[in-house]
């Protein structure tokens, strides 16, 4: 008899009715809560109970905290499942939810806290024995001679970076040792100014890296598994577009070592829940950048490729339940997922308004998760991803195969959409050849 | 007067409490009005705060979803006040005092109407509008959603 029995599902749109399917099929009922906005999701609609919890701004309604357990309250709910991006990865959320009484479908607050830092995540995995980007290991001290040392230590190109920075400011590469001294005075003048904090710490800059990620799973009995890789390296911006898994060219061994280390990190950090390990790899070495402490947008691939529920095993181990699943998974056949977004293929300027026309592929190997239907008009006020098209194979030229004929079947009329690049990505020579890296996709695009 | 001047035009009278705005330039002139307003967050159709189980499809082909709408009861005519928050609601400040409102009951800005508990926090909820009570639209310890109607007042 399963612990929870009705969840409320803190979030909207594909991931949302991804949630509600997985609760559905474990008999858990189901509490929808949404903006005004929201009223006619597809998940909504086919919720056992739905709370309208705020206006269309996502400030008042999704990332609204006291509405959300407020909504939990009136529906007594059992456990609140967040989804990914809005509270997901909010520490306070998650500490306020269990304050409140109710299970917070992910890890403990002060695990979400201490992986959320880039210095602590990154200072746990190399006590763990997880292999990290190289680094000064702290702040960069104020002594030239120092400096120089740490850069000869880490081998250039170095990447200055501030700790207090993000979303890709506050960092500088340096390339010559002639550059050094001037580099760091200068990112830390900015970071002074942008963030209040002129804390800098020095990294190995990888100048053609891939991002290769690692899915686990861990219950509150000591037990942690991998689920294999995931390559996410098609990006737009920082912004995934396409993702695959296995990852290519990874060897089983290679598989073996970083998939192990990644496990052992979640009993050393007491880690409940799904979760993703990121990193960066070039010439054959993985290199821990972060972790992301709840499911992810692409986990289709890796339950395509594994045959494993992820959802499903989130609502268990928030349950109680002990992971049956055995160690040291091996991928089986090769699975492809491509983003939809409602956005115009080539200026990429979001696309919202009226579906007229709705038609999703089908067949052997095909999986579209998406909320979109007929006569629904995807809202202004919320990310453009309206849904994701996964195909699975028995290896990948058969997958891109099997993509390339889903996307030419894939019909959605009134708004604009990204179809046309995703077929232009899946008939691209370097995407074909498998082991393009992260900035290929903008190089392609002429950003 | 071109599109994009009208369009403006447009949204400045739905986003303030003009009625109806006329502007003359020149040879031309352009008089917009607003109609009855609408309710701010709900629509006339009221649907209860907790959805019943609707249908799932049986077939899910083009456009007809096939989902049947939970039962909503038929809009109150004459202006609601609306729920700010979700929240149980209750009609007086404790079990034993006198419910805050009552039909007939002439209402001013800023008097307390309910208390909707949320988080074991009571909000006091105060008018925004003035005039009679015509109707409550909610039972004491009924739980209410974002946008819900409370009250009807004239």
């Amino acid at each position: 008899m399963m612990k929870i029995k009705k969840v409320l599902i803190a979030n909207r749109g594909e991931i949302a009715l991804r949630i509600l399917r997985a609760c559905h099929e474990l008999d858990i009922k189901t509490v929808a809560v949404h903006s005004t906005a929201d009223r006619d999701l597809k998940h909504v609609r086919l919720a056992d109970e739905s709370v309208c919890i705020g206006p269309a701004s996502s400030l008042e309604s999704y990332l609204n905290i006291p509405a959300i357990i407020s909504a939990a309250e009136v529906t007594d709910a059992d456990a609140i499942h967040p989804g990914y991006g809005f509270l997901s990865e909010n520490a306070d959320f998650a500490e306020r939810v269990e304050s409140s009484g109710f299970i917070f479908i992910g890890p403990r607050a002060e695990t979400i806290r201490v992986m959320g830092d880039k210095i602590s995540a990154k200072a746990a995995m190399e006590k763990s024995g997880v292999p990290c980007v190289p680094g000064s290991g702290g702040a960069i001290p104020d002594d030239p001679k120092i400096q120089f040392q740490m850069a000869e230590d880490i081998g250039y190109p170095v990447m200055v970076k501030a700790t207090g920075g993000g979303g890709g400011r506050g960092m500088r590469v340096v390339h010559d040792k002639s550059d050094l001294l001037e580099s760091i005075v200068l990112t830390k003048t900015e970071a002074g100014q942008a963030f209040n904090n002129d804390v800098v710490f020095m990294e190995k800059f990888l100048e053609k890296p891939r991002h290769i990620e690692f899915q686990v799973l861990a219950d509150e009995h000591g037990n942690a598994i991998h689920l294999c890789e995931r390559d996410c390296s098609m990006q737009r911006r920082n912004q995934k577009v396409v993702e695959e898994a296995p990852a290519p060219g990874i060897t089983e061994e290679k598989r073996k070592e970083i998939g192990d280390s990644v496990a052992k990190a979640c009993v050393d950090i007491g880690y409940r829940g799904a979760g993703t390990f990121e990193f960066l790899y070039e010439n054959g070495e993985f290199y821990f950048i972060e972790m992301n402490t709840r499911l992810q947008v692409e986990h289709p691939v890796t339950e395509l490729i594994t045959g494993v529920d992820l959802v499903k095993q989130q609502l268990l181990i928030a349950s109680g339940e002990k992971l049956t699943l055995k160690s040291n998974m091996r991928p089986r056949g090769h699975a492809i997922e491509c983003r939809i977004n409602a956005e115009d293929s080539e200026t990429f300027i979001p696309s919202p308004g009226k579906v007229e026309r709705f038609h999703m592929p089908g067949g052997l190997g095909v999986r579209v998760d998406s909320h979109i239907y007929g006569g629904y008009t995807v809202p202004p006020h919320y990310d453009s991803m309206i849904g994701k098209l996964i195909v699975h194979a028995e290896d990948r030229d058969t997958a891109i195969k099997r993509m390339r004929v889903a996307l030419s079947e894939m019909v959605i009329e009134g708004i604009k959409t990204n179809i046309s690049l995703q077929r232009r990505i899946m008939d691209d020579t370097a995407f074909i050849a498998g082991g393009a890296g992260i900035d290929y996709l903008e190089k392609k695009l002429g950003l | 007067m071109d599109v994009r001047k009208i369009k403006k035009l447009i949204e400045l009278i739905q986003a303030s409490d003009i009625a109806e705005l006329e502007i003359v330039e020149g040879e031309e002139s352009v008089r917009i009005s607003r109609n009855s307003p609408a309710p701010v967050a709900a629509t006339p159709v009221v649907a209860p705060p907790i959805q019943a189980a609707v249908a799932a499809p049986a077939t899910t082909a083009g456009n007809d979803l096939g989902l049947t709408s939970p039962p909503v009861a038929e809009g109150p005519a004459g202006e609601t006040i609306d729920s700010p928050m979700v929240g149980t609601f209750y009609e007086a400040a404790s079990p034993t005092s006198a419910p805050f409102v009552a039909v007939g009951q002439s209402v001013s800005v800023g008097d307390t109407l309910c208390i909707i508990e949320a988080m074991k926090m009571l909000n006091q909820i105060e008018s925004e509008k003035s005039g009679i009570i015509k109707e409550i639209l909610v039972e004491n310890e009924q739980p209410v959603e974002f946008g819900q109607p409370l009250f009807v007042i004239e």
